[in-house]
């Protein structure tokens, strides 16, 4: 079930990977490896297929073809395992409005299976800024409250791979710093982070590598830091044709 | 078992805080109890009760169904849930649960009006029709659950769950309804073989929906 040698150098590795929806290709073949400790960031224009292939990668959606593993773990075959090491975050923020955000992490905590301590829980809801309304209904938080309990949620279960898709949508400039602080801290920690943006400007920030994804085929790979990701967003994402 | 456990109770705690489903399911059941009950007043309402008993649990079912499926499509959070390391027939029972312990709420306060508008005795009788009402529920409930989650791939989420509902569970339903007869008037001969297909929709419609839950939520 587990490869050794991928287990220990990529954190995730993509082999041939296709996800048609009836007629229209949303991934047409991307063999990807992202090794350990990696702050990817994915550019593309809208229905480019980055949000599709996070998906894949997080189990929440099945690949027509092709296989993927985290860690060494093929997502078919545990996916279970595979998502135990998994944190994902996109512009939804997949907690119960119903609930406060103590209560929404205690929730999580349990069905992932890890230590639901009220005082471990309040640490975490202190460094996404959210002590002094854990108590209070996610219902009545404004859109940045709301996305910081959404980062508290992907944190809590230690993630080792962090997926996430346009997680910036929506943030006031106090809530990007913290998610700044947060992607670097867990850059720190050697976990991996893969993110998906519009933003050339926020995704390279911390990024080690640039990958830029076109109708749904990777059409660039390369160091962060080099010149040439500028040329290669101009040409497939800004000025890229849509489509 | 445990993150099984955490989903019925997160169901619950919601259900406590808006209680939206059960008072829903409750307003609709008695309605249906009240309206057929003088609709049928002149007639002799005693043929026809266990059938308006079944429409009521049906109907308040599928309220309930619509609820339990709006509450995880509200912020994608069915999406959290795909994405815990459980086993994808472990949501399904955590979420089967919750749909029959909100159903069997209202039904055991639909069933007692029940009994006040037909004229019945609260005896053994009762009991039994209480214990139809069980069977019939995780029937129910068991593909209720299953056509929820297709229904909420569709564009008319909830009135593609009636749709599909009502007809599938028809074999569920007239099962019940014909050993609420057989119960109420006393005529018990076959009542184990109609219990026993009962038993049996149930069992396939709860096994089959385990298997088939996780092609169902994948996108």
């Amino acid at each position: 079930m587990r490869d050794q040698n991928t287990e220990q150098f990529f954190a995730l590795e993509s082999e041939d990977i296709r996800k048609t929806f009836g007629h229209f290709a949303a991934l047409s073949g991307v063999t990807l490896g992202v090794k350990r400790g990696e702050f990817v960031a994915f550019f593309g224009r809208n229905g480019a297929g980055k949000t599709t292939f996070l998906k894949v990668a997080a189990t929440l959606m099945r690949p027509t073809h092709g296989g993927l593993r985290i860690e060494g773990i093929d997502i078919r075959k545990d996916p279970e395992e595979a998502r135990r090491r998994i944190g994902f975050l996109s512009h939804n923020t997949f907690v119960y409005r119903d609930l406060s955000a103590l209560e929404n992490l205690k929730f999580f905590c349990r069905l992932y299976g890890v230590d639901d301590s009220e005082t471990r829980l309040m640490d975490l809801l202190d460094r996404v800024g959210l002590r002094r309304r854990a108590h209070d209904a996610v219902r009545s938080f404004s859109r940045g409250l709301h996305q910081r309990v959404g980062i508290a949620r992907v944190l809590l279960h230690n993630p080792s791979l962090i997926l996430l898709d346009e997680p910036y949508t929506g943030l006031d400039a106090h809530a990007v710093e913290m998610l700044n602080a947060v992607l670097d801290e867990a850059i720190e920690a050697g976990k991996t982070v893969i993110l998906t943006t519009h933003d050339l400007e926020q995704g390279l920030r911390a990024a080690t590598r640039a990958v830029i994804i076109d109708h749904g085929r990777l059409v660039f790979s390369g160091e962060a830091r080099d010149p040439a990701v500028r040329d290669a967003y101009d040409r497939h994402v800004r000025f890229g044709a849509a489509g | 078992m445990k993150p099984v456990t955490a989903i019925v109770v997160k169901d619950i705690v919601i259900e406590l805080r808006n209680k939206e489903t059960i008072s829903s399911m409750l307003l609709f059941g008695l309605l249906v109890i009240v309206i057929f009950n003088f609709a049928f007043a002149s007639s002799g309402a005693g043929a026809v009760a266990p059938g308006v008993l079944c429409v009521a649990y049906s109907f308040a079912g599928i309220l309930g169904l619509n609820r339990s499926l709006s509450m995880e499509a509200d912020n994608e959070c069915l999406q959290g849930l795909l994405l815990a390391p459980i086993t994808r027939g472990d949501l399904y029972l955590a979420k089967v649960a919750g749909n029959f312990i909100f159903a069997m709420i209202a039904e055991l306060i639909i069933l007692p009006v029940f009994v006040v508008f037909n004229n019945l005795h609260f005896d053994l009788k009762i009991l039994e029709v209480a214990g139809i009402t069980i069977l019939g529920t995780l029937g129910f409930v068991s593909i209720g659950t299953t056509l929820s989650m297709i229904s909420s791939h569709t564009r008319m989420k909830e009135v593609m769950l009636p749709i599909l509902q009502i007809p599938t569970t028809v074999p569920v339903v007239i099962s019940a309804v014909e050993a609420t007869s057989m119960v109420l008037n006393n005529e018990t001969q076959a009542l184990s073989f109609t219990l026993s297909l009962l038993g049996v929709f149930s069992t396939v419609y709860l096994t089959a929906s385990y298997f088939v839950f996780e092609y169902l939520v994948e996108e």
